[in-house]
């Protein structure tokens, strides 16, 4: 049912506002692009009785550090980060993600920091008279035995085996990307990888950040050196769907093998997953189909599928080989 | 003057549609009106024991809650008939509301009206409703051991089975024989925009109804049949629809439902569906599963075809898309059996949707015999041109027009069929390519009874065409202008045509690609009956050049009647009326349509080509190119009539690669109803898209010839990817759609 309830609506012009006025109230949400939000609003998963926009707030920028990383705005939206300049030319993995996300409308409204808090599409997460652990704590999962197709093999528990739907997610955790996150405590920054949480016993929490908390921005440290980097996305149709699959890569060869390995896996894992047992298996090996395919394995060691979405344990191993190989014939650009 | 007809007249309500001046049924404002939303049943099967409304009552500006305990009587009780019929078209036989009973989710449980569309939305999730559940069936496999065969189907137009000579004994003569089961996921219709309706009654209890429908007559009937209201008491406009393909060619409960509140309310109400709603309330193709064997001997002369289809209906009414019609008539084989096998379910009937039945039945067909053709070494092409039914071998009558073989042939030739490597073909890095093709064919169908169209003359020389026609996006504004234009020998900026009432002569419903050619027929008898007028009138008319003239022999052309023979003699119009005093001169046009056996088979056929690429690791397909080559009859309009084939050959690309609706049978109701999770293609999917079309004449179907272009576009182009998967990969999927995970 699509319906909007009674809710309140302010605008605030500051971060210091903005994180002050969450926090005084616990049924308030931050308000950024609102192309999650608003329809998660629509369809009552969910239910804040105040929301807080802070499309006003000064977090857009897109800014070069002196190291040679990018410092992104959380309120950036996904469209003019995909065009800027820094990314297109140094950070390919990036620029692709963006792109092969939503679709040009959506991008244009769409924030970075709103990218990194949207919520699942699982279809009983989003019908709110079924059971889910993630919208209901302890109200079961009816995706375990229902309509699975698009659902997680890695990083699932036996109460959530939801997907988490980001693109860009997997690209900045595979960049060593770190949020900053200001709260009514003060600022603090976090790896992005340390920032998602696997649903464990605990699905409802999905980051770990607090409420009143807001992301102000994404560091993404220098791409590596030397290193051909793409972002693959295996998906039904060909643009404004999520993936089945994807693969963000970052390899540096020298001499022959492997000295540094990035990956990172969308669309089968409950939260962007860094690959980091497929890593560990490249690292020090000649860059060929057979080392590929071992870390593939490696990686996909604990993956547990439901059903309709077994396939996605293979094709996962897939989409792993064929990224590599064409970060490493080749195929990526530096 | 050169003929209107055949030409490529843009779209004449295209500025209106693209500025937004062109209103549709949500749009239209009138004062004080109310909004209704529906509140569904969330179970399959059951009563409801409960019903609470007391706070959606209370929630600010409600204006009325209505549920079966309050329901005003709903008296009627009319069969489900086809829309093409034109009486009442009720998409089930069976009203909700009436009583406490629930046979599928979805199902209206409650209508609250609110005087904000806000307002009437939150308002419905507070309404309480309390079920006694009963178990539920929603799905094939929990009901496939209770199928029966049903004596007739389709609202009773056709019989449950088909037999002609012996299956059995051209099945054992047959050297090869291929015996396949094909599944088809349900698929929902979804056009953009969700059927909507607005109904304001007046002081002299008539009601006004804008809906969002494919005939303004078929939504007066069925409202008028369940309220007992007198169809002269009921005036339908429809101007402008979203998009239907075949969801609102059927009139289903909620909008009489809308009716109804108005009414009780005595307010104008509009009841718009959700996206959600679209999908468990309008109907759907339903999901089914097909087996066919096919007998041939050695040099691929078919001797048997047997096909059967199962598939899930609802508890009210025998519904099965009719997808054996084509199938069993495509190809001579004097051995046929057709069997339709059903098992009710707790579901909406099913009903239309793009290509309904040829779409399924068709891609079976065409699979088994790219099945054929490989086991019998053969080039499919040659296997069809082989066995193509020179007549029509149900009745054995001669074709009113067919076309087919110059279809495959000119398909084959545009594409470049010949060049096509036998067996898996060509690998391009990761990438496999394959080529597949396969016949279309639709049926030709008419109205039973009579289709009306009225024209008008002024006296300046302009002309206004009217008839009940909706305009659902098919273009059949523009098509009429051009017709009523060379009919009275005027050009196309001087004839406007009008449709979408129900208070202008009757038209039926647009259904089952007879859309066109019904209206068309009707247009050209009333602007040929007016033309004919005026020309008698200038005859006989002493002051007139033209008196005394054979009316034979008087011609029009830009508004100018003259001798044919002698084209100085004449003069226009205008010059007619003014010189006579009349504003205007008028004519009604009267269409009757043949028999049902005219002692002609009629059908349109075509020819679809399909390449695609096959990711060899990852199991995508995507398609490259698609040739489609059609029969349709005379062509109205060359521009529209083509993006209207290549839009079915892109239904059809989606039917085979991506829609499929998700019944969770735990549930009872469909999991992915929403654009989020039912796919259908964006433009980044459209391949290369070549249409052409062959003009075959044909003076059975109608006086123009018109054999429609609405669906056949669709039929054969599923089933030319999927056998270009085949032949990319090796590999047959028999279940629709073909995603990745059939081909890793």
């Amino acid at each position: 049912m699509a319906a909007v309830r009674p809710i309140s609506y302010s605008r605030v012009a500051d971060v210091a506002t903005a994180v002050g006025v969450v926090t005084a109230d616990p049924e308030s949400k931050f308000l950024a692009g609102g192309t999650n939000q608003v329809d998660l609003l629509r369809i009552y998963v969910e239910q804040p009785a105040r929301l807080v926009d802070i499309n006003d707030l000064p977090l857009r920028e897109i800014e070069e550090r002196p190291d040679g990383g990018l410092r992104i705005g959380a309120l950036a939206r996904m469209g003019d980060v995909a065009r800027a300049g820094p990314v297109r030319e140094r950070y390919p993995l990036l620029a692709q993600a963006l792109h092969l996300g939503a679709s040009t409308q959506l991008r244009n409204m769409a924030s970075m920091g709103g990218n990194l808090m949207q919520r699942t599409r699982c279809l009983y997460f989003r019908d709110v008279e079924v059971g889910c652990n993630k919208r209901v704590p302890g109200s079961g999962c009816s995706a375990m035995q229902g309509v699975n197709r698009g659902h997680a093999v890695l990083g699932t528990s036996d109460q959530c085996i939801a997907t988490h739907p980001s693109d860009l997610a997997v690209a900045l955790v595979a960049l060593d990307a770190v949020v900053q996150i200001e709260g009514p405590d003060g600022r603090r920054e976090l790896d992005l990888d340390e920032f998602f949480l696997e649903p464990g016993d605990t699905p409802e929490r999905e980051h770990r950040i607090g409420h009143g908390e807001l992301i102000v921005a994404i560091e993404v440290p220098p791409p590596p050196a030397g290193s051909r980097s793409l972002y693959l996305k295996v998906r039904d149709r060909d643009s404004y769907e999520f993936a089945l699959a994807s693969a963000a890569v970052a390899v540096t060869v020298e001499s022959g093998v492997i000295a540094e390995a990035r990956l990172a896996l969308g669309g089968v894992a409950t939260r962007p997953w860094r690959a980091r047992q497929a890593e560990r298996v490249l690292v020090g090996a000649p860059p060929s189909e057979t080392t590929f395919a071992a870390a593939a394995q490696e990686e996909l060691r604990p993956a547990v599928s439901h059903g309709m979405n077994d396939y996605k344990i293979e094709l996962a191993r897939r989409t792993i080989v064929r990224a590599l190989s064409m970060a490493t014939d080749g195929g990526g650009t530096a | 003057m050169s003929p209107a007809i055949g030409g490529t007249l843009a779209r004449v309500e295209g500025g209106a549609k693209v500025t937004g001046a062109a209103r549709y049924t949500g749009e239209i404002p009138l004062p004080g009106l109310a909004h209704a939303v529906l509140v569904g049943a969330r179970v399959a099967s059951g009563r409801i024991t409960e019903i609470d409304t007391v706070a959606a009552e209370r929630a600010d500006g409600v204006v009325g809650v209505l549920t079966h305990e309050n329901l005003p009587p709903v008296p009627g009780t009319p069969r489900l008939l086809p829309s093409l019929v034109g009486l009442a078209a009720p998409g089930l036989s069976w009203f909700p509301m009436r009583d406490d009973s629930v046979h599928y989710a979805g199902q209206p449980v409650a209508v609250v009206v609110a005087d904000t569309i806000e307002r009437a939305e939150h308002a419905a999730t507070l309404v309480r409703v309390q079920y006694a559940q009963s178990p539920a069936s929603t799905v094939l496999d929990q009901v496939r051991d209770q199928a029966y065969v049903p004596e007739r189907i389709f609202g009773g137009m056709l019989p449950g089975q088909f037999v002609r000579g012996n299956v059995e004994d051209g099945l054992k003569k047959a050297s090869v024989r291929v015996d396949r089961t094909y599944y088809f996921a349900a698929n929902h219709q979804n056009p953009i925009e969700t059927s909507t309706t607005t109904a304001l009654w007046d002081d002299a209890d008539r009601v006004t109804v804008y809906d969002s429908t494919q005939g303004p007559t078929a939504t007066q009937m069925t409202v008028s049949a369940l309220l007992g209201v007198a169809p002269g008491k009921i005036k339908v406009i429809s101007e402008f629809v979203g998009g239907s393909f075949g969801s609102k060619a059927m009139i289903w409960p909620h909008v009489t439902l809308c009716v109804l509140a108005a009414r009780q309310l005595r307010r104008p109400v509009r009841l718009a569906l959700n996206r959600e709603q679209m999908f468990h309330s309008c109907g759907h193709r339903e999901e089914q599963e097909q087996q066919l064997s096919l007998g041939a001997t050695p040099d691929g002369k078919l001797t048997a075809l047997r096909h059967h289809k199962i598939s899930i209906t609802s508890h009210f009414d025998d519904w099965a898309e009719t997808s054996l019609q084509s199938p069993g008539i495509v190809y001579a084989t004097p051995n046929y059996e057709g069997i339709y096998r059903l098992a009710r379910g707790n579901t909406i009937t099913p009903t239309f949707m793009r290509g309904p039945g040829e779409a399924t039945g068709m891609f079976a067909l065409e699979c088994a015999m790219d099945e054929l053709a490989a086991e019998l070494n053969l080039d499919p092409l040659e296997l069809r041109l082989r066995n193509i039914a020179e007549k029509d071998p149900t009745s054995g009558h001669p074709w009113s027009s067919s076309g087919l073989r110059e279809c495959l042939q000119r398909g084959a030739e545009l594409f470049d069929w010949r060049d096509r490597e036998r067996e898996p073909a060509r690998r391009e890095g990761n990438t496999l390519v394959g080529w597949g093709m396969a016949a279309s064919a639709y049926p030709h169908v008419a109205p039973p009874n009579p289709q009306r169209a009225r024209a008008r003359l002024y006296a300046d020389g302009s002309a206004v065409v009217e008839a009940g026609v909706s305009e659902f996006g098919t273009g059949v504004t523009t098509a009429m202008t051009q017709v009523a234009a060379d009919a009275l020998g005027l050009p196309v900026a001087r004839v406007r045509f009008v449709g979408g009432s129900s208070d202008l002569p009757n038209i039926t419903a647009a259904v089952g690609s007879a859309g066109t050619g019904a209206a068309s027929a009707a247009v050209h008898c009333a602007a040929t009956e007016l033309r004919d007028q005026l020309i008698r009138q200038a005859v006989a008319d002493e002051r007139s050049p033209l008196h005394r003239a054979k009316p034979d022999a008087v011609t029009v052309s830009e508004g100018r009647m003259c001798l044919r023979d002698r084209p100085n003699t004449g003069e226009t119009y205008a010059e007619l009326l003014s010189r006579n005093f009349l504003p205007d001169v008028e004519a009604l046009g009267t269409w009757t349509p043949p028999p049902p056996d005219p002692g002609y088979g009629m059908h349109t056929f075509g020819a679809q080509f399909a390449e695609v690429a096959v990711d060899a690791d990852l199991g995508v397909v995507r398609v490259r190119r698609m040739v489609g080559v059609f029969a349709p009859g005379r062509v109205l309009n060359r521009r529209t009539a083509h993006s209207q084939l290549m839009g079915g050959m892109l239904w059809g690309l989606s039917q085979a690669l991506l829609e499929a609706t998700h019944m969770d049978p735990r549930l009872g109701r469909w999991a992915n109803a929403s654009f989020n999770d039912y796919l259908v293609p964006v433009n980044a999917d459209v391949p290369d898209v070549f249409v052409e079309t062959i003009e075959v004449p044909d003076t059975v179907v109608n006086p123009l010839g018109v054999k429609g272009v609405g669906e056949i576009g669709i039929v054969g182009s599923g089933a030319a990817i999927a056998n270009a998967v085949y032949h990319a990969t090796g590999r047959r999927v028999r279940d629709l759609p073909i995603t990745l995970e059939a081909l890793l």
